[in-house]
């Protein structure tokens, strides 16, 4: 079903190839600095800083994430009484109503999910650093997993926008968002950065050791023989 | 291992997510090509495509537009009624003197989504007419793929769920026309996303542009 034709036997790689590939459009080009003649983006053969972005932003949700749970996210005023819900704490008042799915989405999609999300990232993160030799179809489909969820923990700042804008009764209730919204969203948004500065690239990197780090053509003519008996002693390794 | 010199560039397709290189071949309408090693789809082409993303992104962009100027939701208790649109809710930040957060959430659920609109109809239209594609089409379709992430309009619905359910026991709420505009753009949305072949367009819009030199070339004979 798949109408891919392989270039030769062994898989091969357009960095193994003496090319370089644009990861927004999937052309393939000669190395050399510059960006996608097609679509302009940059052209990379491994992005070498990708992993201190993923760091950096990583840090940055972090720090953000922690306020996040300490603050209120929401103050509802009720008859003149002020009370603050932290996010555990709305979900906690909501599974008391008896509204116990809704109290798991929003528990699920502001704690599980970018708590997994730090846990996964650091872990992919740490695996191309070290060479750790897990499996590298699991990672993969762990980095296509983070990458689409990650945007779902946004449904929180989401509800307490709705909730701020609707409950507007006079005095009688009126709810307003806390700062925890604030530093809730900045880290969603970092998370989403940092797995996005991911370049997923690096873990099938091992498989196949760069030939030649430089960006320069002038060193193609690699011995033919020699990366094929690599490869496959490397795809033994995957198979468990 | 350098590849043949007479390889033509253009016929070949790099994984984006592992790197992994192959000679393009289209799959048959509705098959999908996928990444040996990673399993990530490369090629998934669709009759028609472009016609329904076209069609869609004026679909997209004509709900969101009235979206923005009828009623969203209006609740109701102890005699007291207040109703909002779904800016207020995006605005509701900037009364906790949270603008930033407030221009952040109207862009990810208004303004992002039609800008992606807009970039696809400008990338696309051309093609539909059977022109040449317009001067930044390309570019114009790279961002409209880089801004996919963050155009959250079908979070914001389940949002609005949640929300729903929050105040369900303690007021009355009527969903009106915006909610339901909002509604059937997570579908358009969808449909969209599962129409669009990357591949495919980026095809479109490169084999396009090429004919014009081509064009060209057959026209120099007659000069000389």
């Amino acid at each position: 079903m798949s109408s891919l034709e392989n270039l030769s036997a062994p898989m091969i790689t357009a960095r193994k190839a003496g090319l370089v590939a644009c990861t927004h459009c999937a052309r393939v080009w000669p190395r050399g600095p510059g960006s996608c003649p097609r679509c302009g983006a940059a052209l990379v053969s491994r992005d070498r800083r990708s992993l201190s972005r993923v760091w950096a932003w990583w840090w940055v949700g972090l720090i953000c994430y922690i306020p996040a749970n300490l603050f209120p996210m929401l103050e509802t005023t009720l008859l003149s009484k002020t009370s603050g819900d932290t996010i555990v704490g709305g979900a906690v008042v909501l599974a008391m109503h008896g509204a116990i799915p809704v109290a798991l989405v929003i528990l699920l999609a502001s704690v599980c999910i970018p708590v997994a999300k730090f846990i996964a990232v650091a872990y992919l993160a740490l695996s191309v650093q070290h060479n750790w030799p897990s499996d590298r179809l699991r990672r993969m489909r762990l980095y296509e997993m983070v990458e689409f969820i990650g945007r779902w923990s946004m449904i929180d700042v989401f509800v307490v926008a709705v909730l701020s804008a609707l409950v507007q009764l006079s005095i009688v209730v009126s709810i307003k968002p806390g700062p925890a919204a604030l530093t809730f969203a900045l880290a969603v948004v970092a998370t989403m950065l940092s797995a996005r500065s991911f370049d997923s690239r690096l873990i099938w990197d091992s498989l196949d050791p760069d030939p030649d780090p430089a960006p320069d053509t002038a060193s193609l003519p690699v011995s033919t023989n020699d990366p094929a008996p690599a490869l496959a002693g490397a795809q033994k390794d995957i198979r468990p | 291992m350098p590849l043949p010199d007479d390889i033509d560039l253009s016929e070949l397709i790099a994984c984006p997510s592992c790197d992994a290189l192959y000679r393009a071949v289209e799959p048959g309408n509705g098959e999908r090509a996928v990444c040996e090693r990673c399993h990530h789809v490369l090629i998934a082409p669709v009759d028609g495509a472009i016609v329904r993303v076209v069609a869609l992104s004026l679909t997209v962009l004509l709900l969101l537009v009235t979206a923005m100027f009828v009623p969203f939701l209006k609740i109701e208790a102890s005699g007291l009624t207040h109703s909002t649109s779904v800016a207020d809710a995006a605005l509701s930040f900037s009364a906790a003197h949270m603008f930033g957060l407030a221009l952040g959430v109207l862009a990810l659920i208004i303004f992002i989504p039609i800008a992606r609109a807009l970039l696809l109809l400008f990338a696309l239209l051309p093609l539909l007419a059977r022109r040449p594609p317009l001067q930044g089409a390309r570019t114009a379709f790279r961002l409209s793929e880089e801004l996919r992430p963050w155009s959250m309009a079908e979070i914001f619905v389940l949002g609005v769920g949640v929300a729903l359910v929050k105040v369900a026991d303690m007021a009355r709420v009527e969903l009106q026309a915006a909610f339901w505009l909002f509604a059937a753009l997570v579908v358009v949305t969808v449909l969209q996303d599962g129409f669009l072949c990357r591949w495919s367009i980026w095809q479109a819009l490169e084999g396009r542009e090429r004919q014009s030199p081509a064009a060209d070339a057959e026209a120099e004979p007659e000069h000389v």
